[in-house]
């Protein structure tokens, strides 16, 4: 499976467009055609670099961004949202149009908080990232802005949820998973005690929104321990997957799209139309539902991904 | 066989440790993450417990050093391992309730399950050390072969569970798994035919 964080497909595109030589391996286009580093540092995790290309602005961890970008936004139209991935992930307002209080775990350039608090003029988002850098990165460079709205907690994504769970008070609506990259998939948040602990932080209506990058055999463990948590799922797949499911019973396809044109204005400003995120809901199992459910146990799921099934 | 033993001993208690240590860091990731600081205080843990455990072994191989007694020493850190599996997610869920600083709470955590099991292990080779100095009488080749054949185990522990054993094996049956085989190692020093015995006491008649 291919992904536009890691797939070469907008960079290929602006190549073309550019009149030069089709079908490079990346580091070369970004390395002949003037992709430009406009930041770089080595945070306590990786390296956090900041590249311009045509009128794109990318926040990538590798050089050239060979393994991905993590979040792109448009310099001349920001509200744009560049990956797909971010407007699959917004389906999930289909099935919690709204929202009062959002958890977004893993900020990247922080496009996902910023587009929720212009969506939802009534919601509290917090966000928590592990990475100081990144949270300063996004500011500088993405324009994301913590306020009286949008709270950031610099954390692991599990320890916060732990310790929420444990102070017992906060519940959100909606929780956005956005913390798995294809090279490296923090595998202590992929597991069946971190989805119901998850679960547990959700309202009875609450949705969770999972951005992963699975393929191959990975996908079907994945498969299985969401389905062993939550039971049905939607499952949205295009050149990301986008897993949307619920802590009570799943709102029906009718509900969603009645919820989706309420959207449809917001979206249009956005890039995109409601129906085409819609279109990729899905409910039917296509993996392998013999496979392993991953636990605290068992989790391998860097050595799972990619592998053959 | 009196000297491959020793080996033996010495190279599977380096993959002991490099074993239980990374897989420490999968019991800790549940309840503090998997930030930096938390390996740095697994690591930090392990070195601490390794360095005291090597002034320990070299103390204890003052008295009336043997073979049997080495053994004792490695099944004695496979016991102090099973504490992990029985109390480990009690013990962690209270301390990271205790503890609200990730830093000084995977600390604690990593020093109450894994530093009795380390210290000891880290007994092994400074014992062993003494051991081959009776027989061999060249210390330093002989010490330098032991600490490349423990090292050598060490970093087998890391490859074989990194890379292969999680991929079939949970956490917990992966240390049982280790515990078992340090057993067995012991069992077989205690077990070996006589034969056997009296060649090391014939080598230790020659030490000077």
């Amino acid at each position: 499976m291919i992904n536009p964080r890691t797939s070469s497909w907008s960079w290929t595109f602006a190549g073309r467009a550019a009149g030069l030589a089709l079908a490079l391996w990346p580091p070369l286009i970004g390395a002949q055609e003037g992709m430009q580093l406009i930041h770089s540092e080595r945070s306590q995790y990786r390296q956090v670099l900041v590249y311009e290309y045509t009128d794109l602005r990318c926040l990538c961890f590798t050089r050239y961004c060979t393994i991905g970008r993590q979040s792109c936004i448009d310099r001349r139209a920001p509200d744009r949202l560049v990956f797909e991935y971010t407007q699959m992930m917004l389906g999930a307002l289909y099935l919690q149009p709204d929202p009062h209080d959002v958890l977004v775990i893993g900020l990247g350039g922080g496009t996902l908080p910023r587009t929720l608090e212009k969506l939802l003029p009534q919601s509290q988002i917090d966000v928590v990232e592990i990475d100081p850098a990144v949270v300063r990165v996004a500011q500088q460079y993405f324009s994301f802005q913590a306020d009286a709205r949008v709270h950031v907690t610099v954390e692991d994504g599990r320890a916060y949820v732990r310790r929420l769970l444990r102070s017992g008070g906060k519940r959100y609506q909606l929780i956005m998973l956005d913390a798995y990259e294809r090279e490296y998939i923090p595998e202590h948040m992929l597991t069946r005690e971190f989805l119901s602990e998850v679960k547990s932080l959700l309202t009875p209506d609450g949705i969770v929104a999972a951005n992963t990058f699975s393929s191959s055999r990975l996908y079907q463990n994945e498969s299985v321990t969401y389905r062993a948590v939550f039971g049905p799922f939607y499952n949205l797949k295009s050149n990301n997957r986008v897993i949307l499911a619920a802590n009570g019973a799943l709102p029906t396809l009718d509900e969603a799209t009645r919820n989706s044109r309420s959207f449809s204005a917001a979206f249009r400003g956005l890039g995109f139309t409601p129906q085409s995120v819609l279109a990729l809901f899905s409910t039917r199992v296509d993996w392998n539902q013999k496979a392993r459910v991953l636990t605290d146990q068992y989790s391998p799921a860097n050595l799972l991904n990619g592998r053959g099934t | 066989m009196y000297r491959t033993l020793l080996y033996l001993i010495a190279g599977w208690s380096g993959y002991y440790v490099m074993g239980i240590e990374l897989l420490g860091g999968r019991l800790l990731a549940p309840y503090f993450g998997s930030s930096i600081y938390v390996w740095g205080a697994i690591i930090t843990v392990f070195m601490l417990a390794l360095s005291i455990g090597y002034l320990c072994g070299g103390r204890a191989s003052l008295h009336a050093p043997s073979l049997e007694r080495l053994a004792i020493i490695l099944v004695a850190a496979a016991a102090l391992t099973l504490p992990i599996l029985l109390y480990g997610d009690a013990l962690l869920d209270r301390v990271s309730g205790a503890i609200g600083d990730p830093r000084f709470g995977s600390l604690t955590a990593a020093m109450a399950l894994f530093f009795a099991p380390t210290l000891v292990s880290g007994m092994v080779s400074p014992y062993a050390v003494r051991l081959l100095v009776a027989d061999l009488r060249a210390t330093g080749a002989g010490a330098g072969k032991l600490y490349f054949i423990s090292t050598f185990g060490s970093a087998a522990g890391t490859l074989l569970t990194s890379f292969y054993l999680v991929l079939y094996l949970e956490v917990n049956q992966i240390l049982l798994l280790m515990c078992a085989v340090s057993m067995a190692v012991g069992a077989l020093v205690w077990l070996r035919p006589s034969r056997l015995r009296a060649e090391a006491g014939r080598l230790n008649a020659d030490a000077p």
